[in-house]
């Protein structure tokens, strides 16, 4: 199976990586370990950021001085100064292919304020964001006729004999084969790790950093993986999302005894830290979001309203929501340049998987949905050019022929069970390398993954059926969250200062 | 607590003690702990993903959105391929939608949407391709062209979307295996998790149709008006 551009990942980076790419001329195939339609992106409810100043009056250079800030001094002024300048573009765009955006009564696009903005300046779809926008790629790409693959899950990159990539390993899930898809150029839209938190994360259960375990494994260069941003305002028990928007309506955080003790909107990193401090002096915490309302809670915080009732039996309309920060979003990822190419020839990154220095060391509520649309136009535009001009995308297709993680899977023993292990990593690294961290608990986290690799080949999977195998693709992720996780750990012991989401304190 | 799963070939009783849980949480503790051939889909656990629609005593639900009740029988989408256990093939049903061209064909720049024409279709956009309509819709069992719910769905919200500059097109599209074929029985809009009712979108897009010069084909081919020998209409 041959193409042009292959695209690992169907999110809001992947889809729009796809368009541009098609756009310019190339082949274009997609391809998702789930359906395109239900990527994370359709979790999204805040809202996408551009300076449109449609509420109130705000500016690209105020966009850029907050994003810029809020990146304690890690991100690229060139790369956010251009994802702030193409904003209202990226807004226009979805706009003219069909997203339903709220609009104000004036009929402009409505627009709301998120932490650490200075102006009402997320464009949103009522709390449904991501699925609006998500749904529209989706139709656009049914439209243009890009193919895609839905339930193929990436095992490994192709790599040529000089390092290049030339396409991947693909397990088509259905059938349980390996397929090799060859491609002149690969893009990456595969998103983030913050499932190794296991339960303690608002993530999807497929964010568990599949494509940037391989991309490292193909030798790519990963950046800031210690950088993990925990939200604030996770349900208790399930750690399911109350979005941002809440607090950004006017929503308060309370602990037991009935106080306010933070400015509810400070940036992320801040807030978390203040309700991480409230739960180890013996405090609950919780969001009070009942003086805004009945009416207005169901018009504009439905899913919230739901999700509370759902989880926690609590009706946020006259209960206090109980709450936790958990890890939500992970700033670092793949090394890429402003053209989104990575550090191996012939291998393109977007989305949350990849790291374009706009979020440092702590990332904006909004500035997410927007990266995904300003930067996965960047990789498809750069994906295709790399097909029509360069010259090594004309050799055949002769990738190394090596033993994949796969086939030495079968020899693998089932002694100790890996979901156990799963549950405890992540227990491990909210403990150990989550919102506040010390040497020593880091030491231990990498003593513990050391051991975790180790015993890996005694994990092993019991469901040993070809079609379908949910236990094999779950060990398969497993092992991904292990190489990840030696990556954050590493990347944490390395950086002794505290930096926005990565703080440490002084044993 | 005991549920019953259908699997490859028959129902499978687990026992299960978790207190006010999702159907979700108890499918993945029985994988987790019990049973770790058992095969089913999930991503958000927060509703708005559409992976784990499945059928809860004979009736479409979201397994991330129900709460499990001792004895509840759990069986994968009716009218959709079977993969494994629980899991569809959904390949199929989604196919509908491109048939049936729900997307914006041509760009209005002239359309200047307001908060009202907002809510014209914020419903339609809030459909998250769940499939339990179609699973519920007898029409799709018995018809594997028809368009089906969530596609006409899709439709609607394009052609009462101010910014579609050809929604006569969409309505040309929609003549065969489309609006004419369902029979509002309404089963749709029982099942949808999103409160959709793509019964009603249907019928709107019926007028639609007759104002661009369609009329229903069950009337206009039989001569007889459509109607029996006791003169009451028979569509
Ligand atoms: C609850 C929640 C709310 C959020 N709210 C906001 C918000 O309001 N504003 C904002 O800006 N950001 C928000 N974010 C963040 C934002 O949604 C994500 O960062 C963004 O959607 C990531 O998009 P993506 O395209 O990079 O990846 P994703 O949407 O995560 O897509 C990843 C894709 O890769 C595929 N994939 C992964 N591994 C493999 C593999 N091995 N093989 C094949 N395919 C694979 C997946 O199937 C999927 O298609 C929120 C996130 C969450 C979880
Ligand atoms: S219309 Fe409703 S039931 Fe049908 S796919 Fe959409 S959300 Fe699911
Ligand atoms: S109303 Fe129409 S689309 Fe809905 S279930 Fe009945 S026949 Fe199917
Ligand atoms: S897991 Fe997404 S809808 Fe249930």
């Amino acid at each position: 199976m041959k193409t042009d551009v292959l695209i690992i990942g169907s999110g809001g980076a992947g889809l729009t990586a796809a368009l541009a790419a098609k756009d310019a001329g190339a082949d274009v195939r997609v391809i998702t370990k789930e359906y395109p339609t239900r990527s994370q992106t359709c979790m999204a409810q805040g809202g996408m950021n551009a300076a449109l100043g449609n509420v109130s009056h705000d500016s690209i250079e105020d966009h850029i001085q907050n994003t810029l800030k809020s990146a304690h001094g890690e991100a690229d002024e060139e790369a956010v100064r251009y994802m702030c300048s193409e904003a209202p573009n990226a807004v226009a765009w979805l706009d003219e292919i069909g997203v339903c955006f709220s609009r104000t009564p004036e009929g402009k696009i409505a627009q709301r304020r998120l932490g650490g903005a200075s102006a009402p300046r997320a464009c949103y779809a009522q709390d449904y964001t991501g699925l609006k926008i998500l749904h529209t790629l989706y139709e656009r790409c049914l439209k243009k006729d890009v193919e895609m693959f839905s339930e193929r899950y990436l095992v490994d990159l192709l790599t040529k004999e000089d390092g290049s990539i030339c396409g991947a390993l693909i397990l088509n899930m259905r059938s349980g084969e390996l397929e090799h898809h060859f491609a002149k150029c690969v893009v990456l839209a595969s998103g983030g790790y913050s499932r190794i938190y296991d339960k303690y994360s608002t993530n999807s259960t497929a964010s568990t950093g599949d494509g940037i375990a391989a991309a490292s494994r193909a030798g790519a260069k990963l950046l800031g993986m210690e950088f993990v941003q925990f939200h604030p305002t996770g349900l208790k028990n399930s750690s399911i999302l109350i979005s941002e928007s809440a607090r950004g309506e006017g929503g308060y955080l309370l602990n037991s005894k009935g106080e306010r003790f933070t400015n509810e909107l400070a940036p992320r990193d801040e807030v978390s830290r203040a309700i991480n401090e409230q739960i180890v002096a013996g405090e609950e915490v919780f969001l009070d979001i009942r003086h805004l309302g009945e009416r207005f809670i169901d018009e504009n915080l439905p899913q919230e309203r739901k999700l509370a009732l759902l989880y926690e039996n609590v009706d946020p309309v006259k209960d206090l929501i109980p709450i936790k920060a958990v890890a939500h979003y992970t700033m670092g990822g793949i090394e890429v340049d402003n053209k989104s190419q990575t550090s191996v020839s012939g291998l393109f990154a977007c989305g949350e998987c990849a790291n374009h220095k706009v979020h440092g060391a702590n990332r904006l509520g909004g500035n997410s949905l927007l990266e995904i649309i300003v930067f996965g136009r960047e990789a498809g535009k750069s994906a295709a050019n790399f097909v029509f001009c360069d010259e090594k995308c004309q050799n055949d297709f002769d990738f190394k022929k090596e033993k994949s993680f796969l086939d030495a899977l079968i020899e693998y023993k089932n002694e100790i069970d890996f979901y156990q292990k799963r549950t405890e990593l992540g227990e491990l690294f909210y403990k150990k390398v989550g919102i506040i961290r010390k040497e020593s608990q880091l030491q231990e986290a990498k003593q513990e993954i050391e051991l975790l690799k180790k015993q890996l080949p005694l994990m092993g999977v019991k469901d040993t059926s070809k079609v379908y195998n949910t236990n094999l693709m779950e060990f398969i992720e497993f092992r991904n969250m292990l190489d990840i996780c030696e990556r954050v750990v590493s990347s944490a012991l390395a950086r002794k200062k505290s930096c926005g989401a990565h703080f440490v304190v002084e044993e | 607590m005991k549920v019953h799963v259908k699997r490859e070939s028959d129902f499978v009783a687990y026992d299960v003690e978790l207190p006010d849980a999702t159907l979700l949480e108890v499918l993945s503790s029985i994988k987790t702990e019990q049973d770790n051939s058992l095969a089913f889909s999930s991503g958000c656990r927060s509703s708005v993903c559409g992976s784990c629609s499945m059928r809860v005593n004979e009736k479409e639900v979201l397994a991330c959105a129900y709460k499990v009740q001792d004895g509840d029988v759990i069986e994968p989408l009716k009218n959709i391929e079977v993969i494994r256990d629980l899991v569809v093939n959904m390949d199929k049903a989604l196919e509908t939608k491109k048939r049936a061209k729900t997307w914006l064909q041509t760009y209005n720049k002239e359309a200047k949407l307001t908060h009202e024409d907002e809510k014209i279709n914020a419903l339609q956009s809030d459909c998250i391709l769940c499939g339990s309509c179609y699973s519920a819709c007898p029409v799709y069992a018995v018809n594997e062209e028809f368009l089906g719910p969530f596609a006409l769905t899709g439709v609607w919200k394009y052609v009462s979307d101010k910014r579609e500059a050809q929604p006569k097109e969409k309505i040309d599209t929609i003549q065969t295996n489309g609006v004419w074929d369902c029979t509002l029985c309404n089963e749709c809009t029982l099942v949808c998790p999103q409160g959709i009712s793509s019964k009603a979108d249907i019928e709107k897009l019926r007028m639609k149709s007759t104002m661009a010069g369609y009329a229903d084909p069950s009337f206009t081919q039989s001569f007889d008006g459509g109607f029996g020998f006791d003169g009451s209409p028979s569509f």
